[in-house]
């Protein structure tokens, strides 16, 4: 049932969340790297696999998908018997589930992201750090991890006992921001900083790194 | 099964959210008002059900969420057989259940970003006593109605954002829609054909009329 391509960046936080599901899913796919430096994501063919014009997209066989998020659970329903359970069943458990993917994509990657963007991105494209958005953003990421500190002294991952897609959403910024002063947020806080360490080292974690 | 409960403001999107997805299943609940301008949703008591201090927060019986958009998804999928059908079709159909993923997500990070600027600067600030800067209302806009393209090409081909059923991803617009509504942005959804007409049905829903003052 292989044809699964991903249209993205191998660098891109976004197209490494889909990456890292497929290897947690052990499946074969094809990576096509989207020129972004060219703005190939900007005009067609691209618009018509994602008319928001952001990477990545993604299909398998004739059925086409966009959104990291989206696609993540798309292949952790369709490949459910495949490689590592990314869900946990039951209703109440879903609900967690979802409540968990909403957190990390609204308190979580709204600050992260800001973070990465400063401090690791910028420097891509030949622009400067601005420190004072760095400390304002690292004040709410603190508050956010203290939360997280919290939840993880009660439950070894974020959803429930088990890796799931809540804490594979939250890999690929949580990588960048390793290699920044950020690191430190992360390593002050035990339960947080442990569960850091095991989800960067899950073997699909290490794949996608370039 | 009641003792279902909703802690939030009627005036707050993501509260309206989960009550128009439980008076769409017909489901009786308490609502209970947290107080913002009081600051009721950054307190102790408050901050156990959601400890990032947002507005609402839920429970059925013994399970409590937060974030809404969990929320509408826990009530569509544990009353699946009850009042409004919030998923797709054949809710067990992985590709179906995929597309209305999709417009959650595009909902959530496309249009919700830029449209509750628009609310803020429009609305909020002015029952502050702010005013309003024109010159984020133009910026905004001008992505709003880029986003809104894309939506009037998918409603040109479909009903409703999923498919040809309502389900929770246009469910998820109204209340913001319902707000701009009430500001200039409105001319952005009425000069788009199908976007105009989506926008007048799901707003008259009888769900949407319960909670739109």
């Amino acid at each position: 049932m292989s044809g699964i391509k991903v249209f993205g960046h191998p660098a891109s936080t976004a197209t490494r969340r889909v990456l890292i599901a497929l290897h947690e899913k052990e499946l074969d796919f094809e990576l096509v790297h989207i020129d972004l430096k060219d703005g190939e994501h900007k005009k067609e063919p691209f618009l018509s696999r994602n008319p928001f014009g952001k990477i990545p997209a993604f299909e398998d066989g004739d059925f086409k998908l966009f959104e990291s998020r989206a696609i993540t659970q798309y292949i952790a329903h369709e490949y459910a018997d495949k490689g590592n359970q990314l869900l946990s069943p039951g209703s109440k458990n879903m609900a967690i589930l979802a409540m968990g993917m909403e957190i990390e994509a609204h308190e979580f990657d709204s600050v992260a992201s800001k973070l990465g963007w400063e401090q690791v991105f910028k420097n891509f494209f030949g622009l400067t750090t601005d420190q004072a958005v760095v400390e304002e953003e690292e004040v709410k990421l603190g508050k956010v991890l203290d939360n997280y500190e919290a939840r993880l002294s009660e439950s070894k991952y974020m959803a429930c006992d088990h890796f799931t897609l809540v804490d594979l959403h939250h890999i690929p910024l949580i990588q960048y921001l390793l290699g920044t002063p950020t690191k430190k947020l992360f390593d002050e806080r035990p339960h947080v900083s442990a569960w850091v360490a095991d989800i960067t080292s899950r073997p699909s974690s290490q794949k996608i790194l370039v | 099964m009641a003792g279902i409960k909703v802690f939030g403001h009627p005036a707050s999107a993501p509260t309206m959210r989960v009550l128009l997805a439980l008076h769409e299943k017909n489901l009786d609940f308490e609502f209970v008002h947290v107080d913002l301008m009081g600051g009721e949703h950054k307190k102790e008591a408050f901050l156990a059900r959601n400890p990032f201090g947002q507005v609402p927060a839920f429970e059925d019986g013994d399970l409590k969420l937060f974030e809404s958009r969990a929320i509408t998804q826990y009530i569509a999928h544990r009353y699946e057989g009850q009042g409004t059908n919030l998923l797709p079709a054949d809710s067990k159909n992985i590709a179906q259940y995929s597309i209305m993923a999709i417009g959650m997500q595009v909902e959530a990070h496309q249009f919700e970003p830029v449209a509750s600027k628009l609310v803020s600067e429009q609305v909020f600030k002015l029952k502050k006593g702010l005013t309003t800067d024109q010159a984020v209302v133009a910026e905004e806009e001008a992505k709003l109605a880029k986003v809104l393209d894309v939506y009037e090409a998918r409603l040109k081909e479909f009903k409703y954002l999923a498919g040809d059923t309502f389900t929770l991803t246009d469910l998820h617009h109204i209340p913001t829609i319902k707000y701009l509504l009430g500001t200039p942005t409105k001319k952005l959804f009425t000069e788009r054909p199908r976007v105009s007409e989506w926008v007048a049905e799901i707003t008259k829903r009888p769900a949407s009329q319960k909670i739109l003052q």
